[in-house]
């Protein structure tokens, strides 16, 4: 049983690194803006597509397709803040999520005519063979998902916390005036939000595809699940986005093994729910409070 | 005064916000090494003015020029690295972020200039020895007065070849007033043309060189500021006898 409950365990902190890093790309544009971008999952399938269309398709090594997957997807991340968020200057926060609905239309129907309806996998990157301790087993591409995440969970951490970009990235999200008097171009920033939310999906779509497989539609799903948790840690906080996003991985997967896998889908919006009604401001609410 | 072309030059100035004009028309001049004095009642138009000044606000007609160059269509950001720095009202300092990183973040527009950003710093520590004593502090957890220290270090930082400052005595204790007021002065001295709007007025200009008065968005009078404090107008309706 408690090796079970375990395995389980495992299997949540993989899938719950993925929707880590999809929330913490919520969390970054919120923060920035206050809108919830919601082509995030999109970025994720992108980099998941592209990479495979470069690997298998193209027939490029798959280091070189990811690094280029990865470029891509941030290209278009910044090329949607360029030239559909951007050019909508004083638009309401609400006319800015809507814009973002149309680019993951867009995006999913882009993908859909490039690459079609299947089904996709990108090839593990060590190999299919499960490690095992006892009855414990771990695919290689797991340890691949939980290390890439931590790196990158911990670089952006590094980035905000240590760099002056990152800190004008912050000044923008307290106090975008002040932030204007200080000679900081709020547009900049923005878009360095968006290539950095793009990045780190594309980063979680090339890591994960290999366990979980993608499609065109699949950033749907990783959206709302992503968004789940970013709310789940409370919104605009980036390392609470990190935290709602393992501890919903964790969730589902101990309710699909202990209950039923039907329901496994089904734990990201009842905590969505659960957590609006009871508690909007979230498991972690804001780092700080904001004094003006 | 010098002769030449004033560091500011403002022209005809008007603002509105949507359909209402709160600006009409302002003229103002200011000489590099100054330090003038924008007084004026609630609601008169002077935080407008300073804002149009940063670029935060857009001008509906009239001209601003820096040191002969039109800046009037620029954006925030590029009025800054141009040399217009502005302590807002109400502080506004990063509250979640540290003392230190409000002040690197006030240097901001001379990021490629480290060595001369860390003389500058020192500078600031010096003339602001608490905030070299909080330095690791959260901006948000520090007194009113300490705030308006920090956004005025904030403000040198970027350089300025001309310092806005919007009511720094709001809110403060009259000792503190004093000690801002003093430090205001000492930096005009040592070379910064400085803009201070303040209400007030009494101690605005005890320490300009001159004054402008603004009423309900247009300049009633503009003096040398011992005229000023000696009008009978003036004394009645801003200084308070
Ligand atoms: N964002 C805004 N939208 C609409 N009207 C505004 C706005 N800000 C200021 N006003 C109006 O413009 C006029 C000038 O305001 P402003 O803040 O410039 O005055 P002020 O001289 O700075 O006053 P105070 O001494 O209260 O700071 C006022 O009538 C004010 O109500
Ligand atoms: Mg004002």
């Amino acid at each position: 049983m408690w090796d079970q409950i375990l395995q389980f365990l495992l299997t949540g902190i993989t899938l719950g690194s993925t929707y880590a890093l999809v929330a913490l790309g919520f969390a970054i544009i919120y923060n920035a803006s206050d809108v919830v971008n919601l082509a995030q999952g999109e970025f994720v399938m992108l980099g998941a597509m592209s990479a495979i269309a470069l690997s298998a398709g193209q027939g490029l090594p798959l280091p070189l397709a990811i690094l280029l997957a990865v470029l891509l997807t941030l290209v278009v991340g910044l090329m949607l803040q360029r030239f559909a968020i951007a050019p909508a200057k004083g638009i309401t926060v609400v006319g800015t999520i809507i814009i973002t609905i149309g680019a993951s239309i867009f995006l999913r129907g882009l993908a859909l005519l490039l690459w079609g309806k299947d089904i996709q996998a990108l090839p593990h990157f060590s190999g299919e063979t499960p490690l095992r301790w006892g009855d414990l087993t771990l695919l290689p591409q797991s340890l691949w998902v939980m290390g890439g995440t931590a790196l990158l969970v911990l670089g952006v951490q590094l980035f905000f916390n240590r760099t002056l970009l990152g800190k004008a990235i912050l000044a923008c999200s307290c106090n975008k005036t002040a932030a204007q008097l200080v000679g900081i171009n709020v547009g900049r920033m923005l878009l360095v939000a968006y290539g950095l939310s793009a990045l780190l999906g594309a980063m979680a779509g090339v890591l994960v595809t290999p366990i979980t497989y993608t499609s065109y539609d699949a950033g749907i799903m990783l959206g709302l699940k992503g968004f789940a948790a970013a709310v789940l840690g409370g919104m605009g906080n980036p390392m609470g986005a990190v935290a709602g996003g393992l501890l919903l991985g964790l969730l589902e997967s101990l309710a699909a093994g202990l209950i039923s896998s039907g329901y496994k889908d089904a734990i990201a919006f009842i905590i969505l729910l659960l957590v609006l009604f009871l508690r909007p401001s979230g498991l972690f609410g804001r780092a700080v409070s904001e004094r003006v | 005064m010098p002769s030449s072309e004033p560091l500011l030059q403002v022209r005809g100035l008007q603002g509105c916000y949507g359909p209402v004009r709160v600006l009409h028309g302002v003229d103002l001049d200011i000489a590099a090494g100054e330090l003038v004095a924008l007084v004026g009642a609630n609601g008169a138009g002077k935080t407008t003015l300073l804002r149009i000044l940063s670029g935060l606000h857009r001008a509906s007609a009239g001209q601003i020029r820096l040191d002969g160059a039109d800046i009037g269509r620029l954006p925030p950001h590029r009025i800054v690295a141009a040399g217009i720095c502005q302590v807002p009202e109400g502080r506004q300092v990063f509250a979640p972020l540290s003392v230190s990183d409000n002040l690197r973040l006030g240097g901001y527009a001379q990021r490629r200039d480290p060595a001369w950003l860390e003389r500058r710093l020192r500078f600031v520590y010096d003339l602001f020895p608490i905030l070299a004593e909080r330095h690791a502090q959260l901006a948000g957890t520090l007194s009113g007065g300490q705030q308006q220290m920090l956004a005025i270090g904030r403000a040198l930082l970027g350089r300025p070849r001309l310092l806005l400052l919007d009511e720094p005595s709001m809110g403060l204790a009259p000792l503190l007033v004093e000690e801002i007021l003093r430090v205001i002065g000492e930096l005009n001295r040592q070379g910064v043309t400085i803009l201070l709007v303040e209400q007030n007025a009494r101690a605005a200009l005890s320490i300009a060189h001159r004054g402008y008065v603004l009423e309900t968005g247009r300049v009633a009078l503009a003096a040398p500021a011992a005229t000023l404090l000696a009008d009978e107008g003036v004394k009645r309706a801003y200084l308070g006898y």
